[in-house]
């Protein structure tokens, strides 16, 4: 409870315009300006969050982006959004937030146990209980005690947007040498776009250039493609998120002050020294009263003069430098510094009481309640690595730099390194015009800092902590180094340190330095680990902003004649389109009805959507020559009106669809393709006549232009005249597998006779938005006939009757078309697709899976698809159950397979297995029904 | 994301593309003559270079139609796209 609003200051908030919010149950007070963590600060909250893992008391330590310790956790309910850095979360009124961790609460937490605990929860812990003893003792707890907050349960009620835009220059960060960059941009005659994550710009924008404050940039990939998220909070929108792209980008993203390890620096009351200067300056909240500085480098000094105005006690500044330049006006102003001095520990159990220093001047305590620290200056090179671009580590600096651009990025101001403020300006501008002038980027202008300091020793490494939020301290690194872990990507996964919601923005160069100092090693020779995206935590509904979502996420593609079928009492199936399964009165279910409809197809006459099949056309003077080289058949000796069986293989002699071919016109053919396949067969029709065959033809998908509709049964042909389709009286005039185009009511219909039930059968094409017209009056044409209609359900029973094959499902990526009973391997003249492989001897050799039909002992109980027929050597499995029905018509259950050598093996009875259960089977011919075919030659 | 220029329409995001895998692969005819390595070669055997890659693209969600593209496979950078009857640019890297 030390923090507290100043009397003065703070050009950030407006003091005549206070605002109320809640936090953890408590009603609290800010000012219109306040981000959550200076109104927390001001309300003396000095403990915001537990450690992840020993749950010791955490409070604010930084400003921005540069926060690891107060997450918090805002709105309720749906409306949770967990993993909040309380800096960046601008202060409204009515806002609530809480602390997630910590239990019974974030003040009294009987989780700090795990402090007393320490030894057992040391680096990997987890991936050694995978060993040993068990991990699953340990599971339920970690996972209750692990972490930062609650994932909302219930479906986001806010709503996002996504944007894209476009720009010649995009400058990421609105401080001086980002402004300056994108002034130079704009003079230059580029179209500029500047993010910038905070409220406000460090200055003025300058005229002509576009901003977007409240916009984190969060990823950086390929071709200068840039995500950012704009908050935006107006109740209507919650979050923006933004695509850009841009010829040249320009980082400015500044740097993160490093905080310094010693004990018990994650103590409340320990804070950055720039973030001390912040809240003093912007919010005019005092973060405590008494102020000791420790630091390396002259920053600190400007902090320590402004907390002074500001009326804090300054206690002293422990400088690590043996003679700091900056001291005699320290001392003038009467504070002490301590030269070459470093503090080796933070006191204090809840919150910092003072500082144990070492230096010259002999170890003492110095009483305080806030730490100031500054341990040197950290480049943001997230986005830069993120894009690609190479990092090296600078001694001067203590840190990493970007080197080496693998994109045209361009690196300006703080973020290259440079700490002068005109020199940053100057860098921003001559960035800029270099990427003006098209020069490659290049590396950043050598710095000009201060030596890196040694790091301070820690009197007892397993209070040190060099990653607050994971909770990992110099121990940890200790024992990884001593555990062999060479690589800093190893050490970081087996010790979680820069793992955590802020991606090591704050760890990651002291954990560098540490790792470095414990093996005696060069910083520069360790390296950095890899950044990813995304910089800060984001909503994934902002990610999914502009993805269909609910019931759009992926639409269901409707049938043409799809109310027709719900007033038929259809029960529908996801097939990519929603079909017809089956059409049950009260009570029956899917297996009976499904009976019931093959039975009426096969005694009588039934009705089926069959609008979902692919239909391809193909038109020109050389489509049957272009046909004749991608399928298997010899389309172009297809006589015009009639139609035929065709296979269509990859060039591995595979598989790849099966259909029907008609012939239209001499010219002009129909491909007709399976459902499922039928994207996939357009676009390889168009791959090998655009890349491989460019002969006279076009082609053309009009699957979703025309509806089709299966009258089968061997009352078919009446039912058709019936419904005043003028058709040929007998067979010989339109037989089996024959086209034709005929009116209907005035609207034109094709008609072709083809079956995949092995029934008497015509498919009836109308444009689409004539299908329910269409299913009417073929369904009061067929009452006189009993007609009945028939699902997916029904037509899987009647075409494994026939053994007709559905590719991909009676077939798999190794069946050829030989496999199936068509001919001998590659017999057919002229090139085709895959025939050189079926010229090759493994498509003739013995062994292979061919198709089979299966007729089990129990004549009532159909076999599991996916059972293996087993038995023999060396494989245990000779082959499988394809498809498996009852047959109502032949009282029994049968299947269709593919096994070793099936076709000699007819007559053979083999054993099948699945999941536990043995069954017995005879290998026939894959043809139960109707082998001649007489049924479809009527 | 790349940005892919696609020979028949413009610049356009990589997501509005599929890629095919390796171009200028020549399909060795007629069948009866090709040697079982020949075939092989074509089917399975492509370079997989570790640098500058040509590639079929296809323009799936805009003109459907196919091109070549050059592609850095190390920094994903696309130097250069062509019509598919065209040669193979020169001087590339």
């Amino acid at each position: 409870m030390s923090g507290f609003r100043l009397p003065r200051g703070g050009d950030g908030i407006d003091r005549s315009q206070p605002l109320t919010f809640r936090y953890n149950g408590r009603t609290l007070q800010g000012f219109a300006g306040d981000t959550l963590a200076s109104a927390l600060l001001a309300n003396g909250v000095s403990i915001v969050g537990r450690g992840f893992k020993y749950h010791r008391p955490r409070g604010v330590i930084g400003t921005g982006f540069a926060e690891t310790n107060a997450l918090v956790q805002l709105g309720e309910g749906a409306a949770l959004t967990p993993n909040m850095p309380a800096t960046l979360v601008p202060l409204r009124e009515g806002l609530v937030a809480s602390s997630p961790t910590g239990w019974p609460s974030t003040r009294f937490d009987l989780g700090r146990l795990n402090d007393r605990l320490a030894a057992l929860l040391s680096a990997g812990f987890y991936y050694k209980t995978f060993i040993w003893p068990n991990w699953h003792w340990f599971e339920p707890f970690i996972r209750r005690a692990a972490g930062f907050g609650t994932a909302p349960a219930l479906p986001d009620p806010d709503r996002y947007e996504a944007r894209e835009r476009h720009a010649d220059v995009l400058v990421i960060g609105g401080g001086p040498a980002g402004l300056a960059a994108a002034e130079a941009a704009h003079a230059a005659g580029a179209k500029v776009l500047l993010v910038e994550a905070d409220t406000r710009l460090s200055g003025p924008l300058p005229p002509g250039v576009e901003a977007l404050t409240r916009t984190t940039a969060l990823g950086y990939y390929d071709a200068n493609f840039v995500t950012a998220v704009e908050e935006i909070d107006t109740g209507a929108l919650r979050q923006r998120l933004w695509k850009l792209r841009a010829a040249q980008v320009v980082i400015a993203t500044g740097a993160f002050e490093r905080p310094m390890l010693f004990a018990n620096n994650d103590l409340p009351g320990v804070m950055l020294a720039s973030a001390v200067q912040t809240y003093i300056a912007r919010y005019g909240v005092a973060p405590g009263k008494a102020v000791l500085f420790a630091t390396a480098e002259d920053a600190a000094y400007a902090a320590a003069f402004a907390a002074q105005e500001a009326g804090l006690a300054v206690r002293a500044i422990v400088d690590l430098r043996p003679a700091p330049p900056l001291a005699e006006q320290a001392r003038a102003r009467g504070i002490p510094v301590h030269a070459g001095s470093h503090v080796c520990a933070a006191r204090g159990w809840s919150r910092v009481r003072g500082a144990v220093i070492d230096g010259p001047d002999g170890a003492q305590r110095i009483g305080c309640d806030l730490i100031a620290v500054s341990g040197g200056w950290s480049p943001a090179v997230q986005l830069f690595s993120q894009s690609g671009g190479r990092t090296r580590h600078d001694p001067a600096l203590g840190g990493f730099v970007p080197d080496k651009a693998a994109q045209p990025t361009h690196v300006c101001g703080l973020a290259a390194g440079l700490r002068d403020l005109d020199e940053a300006v100057a860098s921003g501008r001559a960035r800029w015009l270099a990427a003006a002038r098209g020069d490659a980027p290049t590396a950043p202008l050598p710095l000009a800092g201060p030596p890196a300091p040694p790091l301070p020793p820690g009197d007892n490494p397993k209070r040190v902590f060099v990653d607050l939020q994971t909770d990992v301290t110099l121990a940890d690194l200790e024992q990884a180094t001593r555990e062999n872990y060479r690589s800093v990507e190893h050490v970081k996964r087996y010790t979680v340190w820069g793992m955590g919601v802020d991606q090591g923005r704050l760890s990651s160069t002291n954990g560098v330095a540490a790792l470095a100092q414990l093996r005696g090693d060069d910083p520069a020779a360790l390296g950095t680990t890899k950044y990813r995206p995304p910089f800060a935590p984001v909503a994934i509904a902002a990610l999914a902003a502009d993805r269909p979502n609910g019931a759009l996420f992926r639409p269901w593609q409707l049938l043409p004649a799809h109310d027709w079928h719900v007033a038929q009492g259809a029960v529908f199936e996801d097939f990519g389109h929603l079909r017809p399964s089956h059409y049950p009165p009260a009570g029956e279910s899917m297996g009976a009805a499904a009976r019931r409809e093959a039975l009426a197809v096969r005694g009588n006459v039934g009705i089926m959507d069959s609008s979902s099949f692919g239909k391809i056309e193909l038109k020109g003077p050389e489509a049957g020559r272009f046909l004749d080289l991608i399928s298997l058949g010899r389309p172009s000796t297809i006589p015009v009106g009639r139609a035929r069986y065709n296979l269509l293989c990859d060039e591995l002699g595979v598989l790849l669809d099966d259909g029907v071919i008609a012939r239209l016109a001499d010219d002009h053919f129909l491909l007709n393709a399976s459902s499922g396949h039928a994207a996939r067969v357009r676009g390889w029709i168009e791959d090998w006549h655009q890349c491989q065959w460019p002969l006279d033809l076009v082609t053309r998908d009009v699957t979703e232009e025309w509806a089709v509709l299966t009258v089968a049964g061997p009352k078919a042909r009446d039912v058709v005249r019936a419904a005043g389709c003028a058709l040929p009286p007998a067979s010989a005039d339109f037989p089996h597998l024959s086209v034709a185009e005929a009116t209907l009511d005035g609207h034109r219909v094709r008609i072709q006779r083809v079956s995949f039930t092995g029934e008497l059968s015509y498919e009836i094409a109308i444009a689409a938005p004539q299908a329910g017209m269409l299913a009417d009056r073929l369904w009061e044409a067929g009452q006189a006939f009993g007609m009945v209609p028939f699902g997916l359900e029904a037509l899987d029973i009647l075409r494994i009757e026939k053994g007709f094959i559905h590719v991909g499902t009676d077939t798999d990526g190794a069946t050829i078309p030989a496999d199936i009973g068509w001919g001998k391997p590659g017999q057919r003249e002229g090139d085709y697709l895959g025939k050189r492989s079926l010229l090759h001897p493994s498509a003739s050799k013995t062994g292979r899976r061919q198709l089979v039909g299966l007729e089990p002992l129990e004549r009532q109980e159909p076999l599991p698809v996916g059972a293996h027929v087993v038995g023999g050597s060396p494989h245990p499995s000779q082959g499988f159950v394809t498809s498996s029905c009852f047959s109502p018509t032949l009282d029994r259950a049968i299947a269709l397979g593919l096994l070793a050598d099936g076709r000699q093996r007819h007559g053979e009875m083999v054993d099948i297995w699945s999941e536990g259960r043995a069954f017995r089977a005879r290998v026939v011919a894959p043809r139960f029904l109707d082998p001649e075919g007489a049924r479809l030659h009527v | 994301m790349l940005r892919i220029d696609c020979p028949w329409c413009g610049p356009r995001d990589e997501d509005e593309f599929v890629n095919g895998g390796d171009a200028h692969i020549d399909r060795p005819e007629p069948p009866e003559q090709v040697s079982p390595e020949d075939w092989a070669a074509y089917l399975f055997f492509h370079t997989n270079p570790k640098g500058v890659l040509a590639e079929r693209w296809v323009h799936s969600f805009g003109c459907r139609r196919w091109f070549h593209a050059l592609r850095d496979t190390v920094s994903h950078r696309i130097l250069a796209t062509y019509r598919p009857d065209a040669p193979r640019p020169d001087g590339v890297a």
